[in-house]
C-alpha cells in the first residue's frame, strides 16, 4: 500500500492486488521435487514448463513437548506434544504421548506452536528490496490484460524481505502476485520460504497457479492516464468481458481437440475456465464485488479470492454463498478513495458470517507480524462483542489462505501427515512481545532464534553493514 | 519580536475549550517519563492541566473523580513525525495536503493553515490514544519542505498547540534529488541558503543579491533565520551512517542549530557520535530492510541500540502510513520490549518504549515542558486503557485533551454499526443512522 515516505503514491497504490479459489490437489511428498503434470495435460513443456525443484532440508526427528498448540484448523491443545519427522507432522496430543528416544525434544513450556504463516498476498520477489527502479518487476503496466505473464519469470530469490517475513514473521508459505495495474495481471506463484539460487528451489511443488485480476481504481487510472481503455469501471468490466469471451471460445476449441496455435495469454485463461488456476482478484468495494462474481457465472469461472476486500463486511452473506475468500488487512484506510470505507472490524465481521477468512499482507513490513495483524483484527472483533477463539483466529492465518491456495491438504495445519511447517513462538503470538523462536520447514529447522547460523543471509546483504543482524 | 507575536498567537489558538477539573484515582498510572507504572496512583487535572500526579495524592474538594479500576492511566500518545490533518484519502490530491511540488516557495511554508481538525483521521487517531502529533509538511520543489506545528487532536476547531514548530528538510537521496541530483548539491544548496537568509537578516536588500543564486524568496529567508538562531529546531530527514555524520558537522557552519535526527536508519553505526551531539532521533522502529542503499544497516534494533547509547529517541510510525495510522505507535513500542527477549537484539524496557512514544517527541520539539507526560503543568491530555498500552489491540476507555473529555466514536464505528448486520430489512441499510 503506502509503501514508505520514499515511494510515490501512484507507485505504491500500483501494488496493491489479488484473489482466491480452492481446489486441493492431492497431497505429495515434499522430496519429490518436480511436480507431477496432471494426467490430462502430458506434454510437460506445455502445463509445466519451469518446474519446481524444491527439496526438503534435512531433518532431525523433532518433539515439541509442554507446548501450547494452535492447529491451525481451529483446534486447540494445552501441554500438547507435537513430533515431526520425515519432513511431517507426525503426531499430535497432549503430555501423554510418548516421544521416541531418537527425537530431539524441545521443551515448550510457555511457549506456543502453530503452523507456518501463510500469507496469500506477497510482492516479495517482484517488488524487492533494495526498491530501486531496476527491481521494479511487479506491473507489466503496457496492457491491462497480460494473462501471459508468470510472475515467478520476475521474482528474485535474493530479497531480503524473504528472509525478514521468515524469522520475524514464521512465514513458510506465501503467495507471489503480479500488481493491480492490469485487470489481469498474469499467473501467480505459490514459494516455499527457503532461500534458493533460483526462484524454482522455492516453488512450493504441485501447487496450483494463480491469476492476479483487479478490479477498481488502478487499472482505470493506469489506463485512462496513457489515454487507453479502460479509463473507467464500466470500462474494466467491458476489457475483462472482451477477454472472458475469447477465452471461453478458445477453450471451447481446445476441447473439441482441433489444433490451435498456441497462445499464452489464452492458455492460462482456459486453465482458469476448467478449474486449474485459481483466480485471486483484488477488490475493495463491496458493488464491485458483487459485480465481479455475476462476471464470473457470465463466463464459467470461480473467484477463489478477493484480495485487499476492505468492504467485505458489507456483503459477507454473498460471499458466504459463493464460497469465496475474502483477504484483508487488519485496519489499513484512507490511503484512496476505495479504502475509505475501511474499517476495523472487517476481519472478524467475515469470519461471523461464516465466510471464509484470511489475513493478508500486500507488504514487505507487515509480512513480519501478520500474527499481529490478526491479533488487531481479533480485538477489534471482541470489543464488538463476539466470541472469537485465539485458535479460531489462527485460521486466518493457517488453513484459509492455505485453502485459498489450493494446497490445503498438505499444509496449512498441523494434522498428521502433512508438511511439517511450524513455528514456535516464544509466547503467545497474538501479543506484541512475542517473537518467532524455530521455525521449520517439512520438518527442517530454518530459522532459529538461539542459533544466529540459523539466520539466512540473502546474498544482496553479504558484505554489507548490518550482514547477519538480528534483523 | 516576531518571535514573541508568534508565540503570542500560539496561546490564543491553542485556548482549550471547556476544561474540566477531573481527578482518575485507582490507576495504573503511567507518567511518561521512563519510570515505572504506579499501582493505586492519581492524576488531577485543573484548569487543562495536570496539577499533581503520583501515589497519595489527595484529591482537591469538588474535583469530579473517576475510578480507573486498577487500569492503565497514561499521558496520550505523541504521534512523533506525522502528516495527521494534512490529509484526508492520500490519493484524492484535493483532500491532500502533505506536499506542494509546485510552489516558488519552501522553507516559509507553513502548513498551519492546511490543517483540517475535522478530517475523519483525527477521529481514528484519537480514538487510538493520540492525542498530540508533530506534523511536518512532506516537501516543496525545492531543498526546505516548510515549517511544520505541533498539534491537538481534541474533537473542536482549535487544533494548533505550536505553529511553526519546526522546520524540515530532507537529506540523503531525496535531498539529493531536490538540489539537482548528488549529495554534494543538497550540502551546497543548505550552506547558500541559510548564508542568503542571514545576510537578509542583517540587510533586507541583500536578499536580491543573494536570494536568486540560492533560490529563495523573502519569506523563506525569514523561516530560516530562525532556524540559524536556534529558535526553529531543524528536523532532518537522513538514513545513511555517513549522511548523519555530515549532517552533525553542519553544526561547525552554523553553531546554533538545534538539529532533530528523522529516520536515522543506520544512526547505530554512528550512535556515539551522534550521542556526543546531544542530538535527539525520531525512528520508525520497524524498518528493518534494506529499502534503499542508504539504509543497508536497517535494523529493528537501530531504536534499542541507540538509546542505549544515551541517544534521546522517540519511537514514531512514519516509513508506512504516517496520517492514517498513528495508533501503530504502540503497536510498534511493544514490539520494541519484545525485542529484548532475542538473544543479539536490543530492545527497550517497557518504561522506555512508553517514554519513547510520549515524553521524549515532546522533548524533541522543544516542549518537554508543556506536553507528552504527566508531570505538574503538563497539559491534561489522559488516556485510559482497557489493557497494558503497548500490547495489541488495546484501547482508550477513556481520552481528554486539555482537560477536555473527547468523543471517541469514529466514521469507522458508525459503518461498522450500520452493517453489524448487513442484510437489508424493512428499509435499505441507508436509512439506519
Amino acid at each position: 500500500m503506502v509503501k514508505g515516505v520514499r515511494g510515490s503514491l501512484l507507485a505504491a497504490t500500483l501494488l496493491a492486488v489479488t484473489g482466491c479459489a480452492a481446489s486441493d490437489r492431492a497431497p505429495q511428498t515434499a522430496s519429490d521435487a518436480p511436480a507431477a503434470a496432471p494426467d490430462k495435460k502430458p506434454d510437460r513443456s506445455i502445463s509445466d514448463p519451469y518446474p519446481s525443484t524444491y527439496h526438503a532440508y534435512p531433518a532431525a526427528p523433532t518433539a515439541v513437548r509442554g507446548v501450547t498448540v494452535f492447529d491451525g484448523e481451529g483446534g486447540r491443545i494445552e501441554q500438547g506434544t507435537v513430533l515431526l519427522a520425515d519432513g511431517k507432522v507426525e503426531r499430535v496430543g497432549g503430555p501423554d504421548l510418548a516421544i521416541p528416544e531418537t527425537y530431539r525434544v524441545i521443551d515448550g513450556t510457555g511457549k506456543y506452536l502453530t503452523p507456518g504463516v501463510i500469507d496469500v498476498h506477497s510482492h516479495l520477489g517482484d517488488y524487492p528490496t533494495p526498491s530501486v527502479a531496476a527491481h521494479d518487476d511487479g506491473n507489466e503496466a503496457t496492457s491491462p490484460t497480460t494473462a501471459e505473464v508468470w510472475v515467478e519469470h520476475s521474482v528474485w530469490p535474493q530479497d531480503p524481505g524473504f528472509t525478514r517475513a521468515l524469522a520475524n514473521g514464521g512465514i513458510t508459505t506465501l503467495q507471489i502476485l503480479p500488481g493491480s495495474a492490469n485487470l489481469i495481471g498474469g499467473r501467480s506463484v505459490v514459494l516455499k520460504n527457503v532461500p534458493a539460487r533460483t526462484v524454482q528451489g522455492m516453488k512450493f511443488p504441485g501447487a496450483p497457479y494463480g491469476l492476479k485480476m483487479a478490479c477498481g481504481e488502478n487499472p482505470k487510472r493506469v489506463y485512462g492516464a496513457k489515454g487507453r481503455m479502460p479509463s473507467t469501471r464500466m470500462g474494466n468490466f467491458a476489457v475483462d468481458r472482451a477477454t472472458w469471451a475469447k477465452a471461453v471460445a478458445y477453450k471451447k476449441k481446445l476441447d473439441s481437440g482441433k489444433a490451435v496455435d498456441r497462445d499464452l495469454a489464452m492458455e492460462t485463461l482456459a486453465g482458469v475456465l476448467s478449474g486449474d488456476i485459481l483466480v485471486h482478484n483484488h477488490c475493495y468495494r463491496a458493488d464491485e464485488m458483487a459485480l465481479v462474481i455475476d462476471m464470473s457465472h457470465e463466463f464459467g469461472y470461480k473467484v477463489t479470492a478477493f484480495h485487499h476486500a476492505v468492504e467485505a463486511y458489507k456483503i459477507p452473506d454473498l460471499l458466504k454463498k459463493e464460497g469465496i475468500c475474502a483477504a484483508m488487512w487488519a485496519d489499513w484506510w484512507g490511503f484512496k478513495m476505495e479504502a475509505y470505507d475501511a474499517v476495523p472490524e472487517n476481519i472478524a465481521l467475515v469470519n461471523q458470517a461464516g465466510a471464509c477468512t484470511i489475513v493478508h499482507s500486500d507488504d514487505e513490513n507487515q509480512i513480519q507480524r501478520l500474527n499481529q495483524e490478526a491479533a488487531k483484527a481479533l480485538a477489534a472483533g471482541r470489543r464488538m462483542g463476539m466470541r472469537i477463539s485465539d485458535e479460531q483466529a489462527w485460521t486466518w492465518l493457517a488453513i484459509n489462505p492455505a485453502k485459498a491456495l489450493g494446497i490445503a491438504e498438505r499444509t496449512g495445519s498441523l494434522k498428521p501427515g502433512k508438511m511439517a511447517d511450524a513455528v514456535l513462538w516464544n509466547g503467545n503470538p497474538f501479543s506484541a512481545y512475542t517473537r518467532p523462536e524455530k521455525v521449520w520447514i517439512d520438518g527442517a529447522l530454518m530459522f532459529d532464534a538461539l542459533d544466529r547460523k540459523r539466520r539466512p543471509v540473502s546474498d544482496f546483504e553479504l558484505g554489507q553493514p548490518g550482514e547477519g543482524d538480528v534483523k | 519580536m516576531i518571535r514573541a507575536l508568534m508565540l503570542s498567537a500560539a496561546a490564543l489558538i491553542a485556548l482549550p475549550a471547556a476544561a474540566q477539573d477531573i481527578a482518575i484515582t485507582n490507576a495504573k498510572l503511567v507518567i511518561g517519563d521512563g519510570s515505572a507504572p504506579i499501582e493505586g496512583g492519581t492524576v488531577v487535572v485543573r484548569g487543562g492541566k495536570v496539577v499533581a500526579a503520583g501515589a497519595r495524592i489527595a484529591v482537591p474538594a469538588g474535583v469530579e473523580t473517576v475510578d480507573a479500576e486498577g487500569r492503565y492511566v497514561t499521558p496520550g500518545i505523541v504521534a512523533a513525525f506525522s502528516r495527521v490533518g494534512l490529509t484526508e484519502v492520500d490519493a484524492v490530491s484535493g483532500s491532500n495536503d502533505r506536499s506542494a511540488p509546485r510552489t516558488r516557495f519552501s522553507a516559509g511554508l507553513d502548513i498551519a493553515p492546511a490543517l483540517n481538525p475535522m478530517g475523519s483521521p483525527i477521529a481514528v487517531n484519537r480514538a487510538a490514544g493520540v492525542t498530540r502529533a508533530i506534523v511536518a509538511p512532506g516537501g516543496s520543489s525545492n531543498l526546505f519542505a516548510g515549517q511544520g506545528a505541533v498539534v491537538d487532536l481534541g474533537d473542536d476547531m482549535a487544533m494548533v498547540t505550536r505553529p511553526r514548530a519546526l522546520e524540515y528538510v530532507a537529506f540523503g537521496e531525496d535531498g539529493a534529488a531536490k538540489a539537482g541530483g548528488s549529495r554534494a548539491a543538497t550540502f551546497l544548496l543548505f550552506r547558500e541558503q541559510l548564508l542568503a537568509a542571514r545576510s537578509y537578516a542583517r540587510n533586507s536588500a541583500a536578499l536580491a543579491e543573494w536570494g536568486n543564486d540560492a533560490m529563495i524568496q523573502r519569506a523563506d529567508a525569514e523561516a530560516l533565520v530562525r532556524v540559524i538562531d536556534g529558535a526553529t529546531p531543524l528536523f532532518v530527514r537522513v538514513d545513511r551512517a555517513a549522511d548523519i555524520l555530515n549532517v552533525l558537522g553542519l553544526k561547525r557552519d552554523f553553531p546554533a542549530l538545534k538539529l532533530v535526527l528523522v529516520g536515522a536508519t543506520e544512526g547505530w553505526l554512528v550512535a556515539p557520535q551522534i550521542a556526543a551531539a546531544k542530538v535527539p532521533v525520531l525512528v520508525s522502529p520497524l524498518t528493518d530492510l534494506p529499502g534503499s542503499f542508504e539504509r543497508l544497516g536497517a535494523t529493528q534494533s537501530n531504536a534499542g541500540r541507540m538509546t542505549a547509547a544515551g541517544i534521546d529517541v522517540s519511537v514514531g510510525v512514519f516509513d508506512d502510513d504516517d496520517a492514517h495510522k498513528m495508533g501503530y505507535a504502540t503497536q510498534y513500542a511493544g514490539n520494541l520490549v519484545g525485542l529484548t527477549k532475542i538473544p543479539g537484539a536490543s530492545g527497550l524496557s517497557w518504561d522506555q518504549a512508553f517514554a519513547a512514544i510520549s515524553s521524549a517527541p515532546a522533548r524533541a520539539v522543544g516542549m518537554g515542558d508543556r506536553i507528552g507526560s504527566l508531570k505538574p503543568g503538563r497539559v491534561g491530555d489522559v488516556v485510559i486503557w482497557d489493557h497494558d498500552p503497548l500490547e495489541l489491540g488495546s484501547r482508550p476507555t477513556a481520552v481528554w485533551i486539555d482537560g477536555k473529555r473527547q468523543s471517541l466514536t469514529t466514521r469507522q464505528d458508525r459503518l461498522r454499526d450500520r452493517y453489524a448486520d448487513p442484510v437489508e430489512g424493512s428499509l435499505p441499510n441507508a436509512y439506519d443512522w
